[in-house]
């Protein structure tokens, strides 16, 4: 399964309705306003690396570049993948559930 | 004062107008509307402020880059601002922590208040625009 | 709707503006400064230049009394003032500059 997050974890909830769903070894994808729960320094961004283990956490990176952020600023065992890599991420994970 | 091509409201009342901007840039249309609206406001002469909330203190972060996602960065569009004498641009400081940024990441110079400060902020003005 | 220049065609809205920035040229400019009444000068290059700038800097077309602002900073009072600005175009240095300079409307024009 590939799960994938596009909302703000300081806005929503999706990201932790995501995280408390998804189970061992699939895969979650953040992009566009979720890419925010991938950056250092920041509570979600802890929440993430701390599942990192138990899940393929995945972020794109052309939406991480819109908002000013590299890839040295993504939290350890995150992978930036680019929109070829999403398709990727599909084609080897899916079905796909969106947390919206 | 304002002659030229654009409507000049005369009235001679001057009210405190604080656009609050709460969402992330991008991912909706929120801040783009917000600044669009306040570039437009300008025009009536008003007494602007802007306040950058939770996630609006995104909008202003440096170093965005949207040629990837084929959309116009409007990042460069805050920076014109203060040719249009609105200079009067609050950060609340617990939201901009919380998002592991500091004062230096901002591409305008900004106030960073606390969250007690916004509130009398908000508390002080005459008509408020949330975003 | 569009301007026809050297056998290429530049799309423009109902009121003369062009629909994409990137497809501005020097050529379309005169083309567009006719079609207005302005037989364009060295003063009016310059006006149109500053505001391709002002257009790079900060991706939208200034407000009038923005424009007039920045030139007189740039260029100097004589010629940041509205007296001035409107002799070289006389339908508004906001509307009829900037669509001579290929930006869109300015902001806040009704």
């Amino acid at each position: 399964m590939l799960h994938t997050v596009n909302k703000s974890p300081f806005e929503r909830n999706a990201l932790d309705a995501c995280l408390t769903h998804a189970k061992k070894g699939s895969a979650v994808l953040l992009f566009e306003d979720g890419v925010y729960a991938a950056t250092k320094g920041t509570a979600p961004g802890n929440t993430v690396a701390g599942v990192a283990k138990d899940l393929k956490i995945f972020v794109l990176g052309p939406d991480l570049k819109a908002r000013g952020y590299d890839e040295s600023q993504v939290v350890a065992g995150v992978t930036v993948v680019d929109y070829g890599g999403f398709v990727d991420l599909v084609v080897e994970h899916g079905p796909v559930t969106a947390w919206l | 004062m304002s002659q030229g091509d654009e409507p000049s409201f005369e009235t001679g009342v001057v009210k405190k107008f604080l656009y609050l901007n709460r969402k992330a840039p991008y991912g909706t249309v929120y801040a783009l509307e917000v600044l669009e609206m306040v570039l437009i406001s300008a025009a009536f002469e008003q007494d602007v402020h802007l306040a950058f909330v939770d996630d609006g203190v995104y909008q202003i972060r440096k170093g965005q880059d949207t040629k990837s996602v084929e959309m116009k960065s409007f990042l460069p569009t805050y920076r014109a601002l203060e040719g249009y004498d609105i200079e009067k641009l609050y950060v609340e400081k617990e939201s901009m922590e919380e998002r592991g940024l500091t004062s230096g990441d901002f591409v305008v110079p900004v106030e960073v208040i606390d969250r007690a400060a916004m509130g009398s902020l908000i508390d002080s003005m005459d008509v408020v625009l949330g975003g | 709707m569009s301007y026809e220049v050297n056998g290429k065609t530049v799309d423009h809205d109902e009121e003369g503006y062009i629909t994409e920035i990137g497809s501005w040229s020097e050529e379309i400019a005169k083309i567009i400064a006719q079609a207005e009444g302005v037989a364009m000068t060295d003063e009016h290059w310059e006006v149109i230049r500053f505001l391709r700038e002002y257009y790079n800097e900060y991706q939208i077309a200034p407000a009038v009394r923005v424009l007039t602002k920045a030139v007189a900073k740039k260029l100097g009072p004589e010629k940041g003032n509205n007296k001035y600005l409107y002799e070289l175009f006389p339908y508004g240095p906001g509307k009829q500059a900037c669509k001579i300079a290929g930006l869109p409307k300015p902001t806040g024009c009704v």
